[in-house]
């Protein structure tokens, strides 16, 4: 693997605006406005943490994975890379980064998937898309399963092999380690903060992350 | 590994041949088969899939390359749909490498590429991108942005190295090469032929498509995409409880 860059962030908790404590298999909406800043912190290490942004005045206008890989030229996300919009737009800038690597090629589990990946009784254990499809219900933004695309997986390690293999590696995240990035435009932002038992990126133990915003 | 297949020719329900940059859509039934050919070598397909029966189901790229652990379609694969479904299987291919990752053109990509071109100034002959075309065939089916998820290039190459970068690979295809996809639901086909966004000709070129659709078999208990790996036979099992 290529060596990993840390970017780490000069902001300090007690100056957030904004500060919740999101437990796994829970869901979050909320708004980001222009300029501020959002952090991601993987409080107890290899947490996956499913999130999707839209443009906050068109939900039309949303992250895309493709373009965003495509337009760096790399399938990971670390700083420096710009969250790109089905519009081609940048929604936010990745500014600083303690984990070194964030995956968007993995998508997020589902009742359904889960079935195809692990067993067909895997149908009825809590899933991201579920926590996506409910955590959309209950807002006031009128989104719809229409809505809920290809996500960002934060902290998790989806290597691409050049024989065009695909892998769940072990996490490169620890505990504390934290993603941050500045938002370009108004966007709101869906998280899914994954329940997955299945999987042993997180070593079968989905845990809490904290949420900050700095203006 | 690269598979043919023969195409019985009493079997054919139709054939059609599309230039570089159209676009394209049809209903393809269960366990009828549609053949894309490269006609001139080095075409591009960007392609969407969705259940027709109920147009929510629809092609989902993570959760078909996480099942099958892979960033590339070749014989044996499926596409899967967001819940947990096939929608086509690869039962054959002669190429054995088409692209999940790169995404389709833009009109501002092609522009910067290609410079401007216009209807008014050059008529029939402008250029055209993928994302205006596939917004055009979704609407036929009133379907639009909200629908427009990630989409594969069949035909392409774009391989990742050991540090994330991403390359396209020109000659990945070459005049005679074709991929069947087997419907395995009634699948909504929604596909254009323009170029990749990746590719560095810096020419406006797009290459035309060969399409037939014809009545195959349905996937016997031993078939390649329904053995392909576990996960699969699994996919198999959830996609034909629908048709019980």
């Amino acid at each position: 693997m290529s060596t990993l860059i840390y970017t780490e962030s000069q902001l300090q908790p007690e100056h957030a605006v904004y500060d919740c404590t999101l437990p796994s298999g829970e869901g979050w909406m909320h708004e980001i406005k222009t300029g501020q800043t959002f952090r991601i912190v993987d409080l107890e290490g290899n947490q996956a943490v499913d999130t999707l942004f839209y443009n906050a005045h068109d939900q039309t206008d949303r992250y895309s994975a493709q373009d965003t890989i495509r337009e760096q030229g790399s399938i990971y996300l670390t700083t420096g890379t710009k969250l790109i919009s089905s519009e081609g737009n940048v929604l936010l800038t990745i500014v600083a980064d303690t984990c070194g690597r964030h995956d968007t090629l993995g998508g997020a589990c589902a009742a359904e998937s889960n079935q195809v990946r692990y067993a067909i009784e895997k149908k009825h254990m809590h899933n991201c898309r579920d926590t996506f499809l409910l955590t959309i219900a209950k807002s006031s933004y009128g989104y719809t399963k229409r809505d809920i695309t290809h996500n960002i997986n934060f902290f998790m390690n989806v290597p691409v092999t050049p024989d065009g293999g695909l892998t769940f590696e072990d996490g490169v995240s620890d505990k504390g380690r934290y993603v941050e990035m500045q938002a370009e435009r108004d966007v709101i932002c869906l998280i899914s903060n994954c329940p997955q038992l299945n999987n042993p990126c997180n070593a079968y133990n989905p845990t809490p992350v904290r949420l900050l915003i700095w203006d | 590994m690269n598979t043919t297949q023969p195409i019985p020719t009493d079997r054919i329900v139709f054939e059609e041949t599309i230039p570089g940059g159209a676009m394209w859509s049809c209903v393809l039934n269960r366990h009828r088969t549609l053949r894309l050919t490269d006609i001139e070598g080095g075409v591009n397909v960007s392609a969407l899939l969705y259940n027709h029966d109920q147009l929510l189901d629809r092609l989902n790229l993570p959760d078909t390359l996480k099942a099958q652990h892979t960033a590339k379609l070749a014989p044996g694969y499926v596409l899967y749909s967001d819940m947990g479904r096939v929608l086509c299987s690869v039962s054959a291919d002669t190429c054995g490498w088409h692209d999940p990752l790169g995404g389709h053109s833009t009109a501002a990509l092609v522009q910067s590429k290609y410079g401007a071109s216009t209807y008014q100034n050059e008529r029939n002959a402008f250029h055209r991108n993928a994302r205006d075309q596939f917004l055009i065939e979704l609407g036929k089916w009133g379907l639009g942005k909200a629908d427009l998820v990630a989409n594969i290039n069949f035909f392409s190459k774009v391989v990742v190295d050991e540090s994330g970068k991403m390359h396209f690979h020109p000659g990945n295809s070459v005049a005679g090469d074709y991929i069947d996809l087997r419907g395995e639901m009634n699948v909504l086909v929604v596909l254009n032929t323009c170029q990749h966004p990746m590719d560095p000709d810096p020419k406006y070129n797009p290459k035309p498509l060969g399409l037939t659709v014809w009545k195959s078999e349905p996937p016997a208990a031993d078939d390649l995409c329904r053995t392909f790996r576990s996960e699969n036979e699994r996919g198999f099992i959830l996609t034909e409880a629908l048709f019980r």
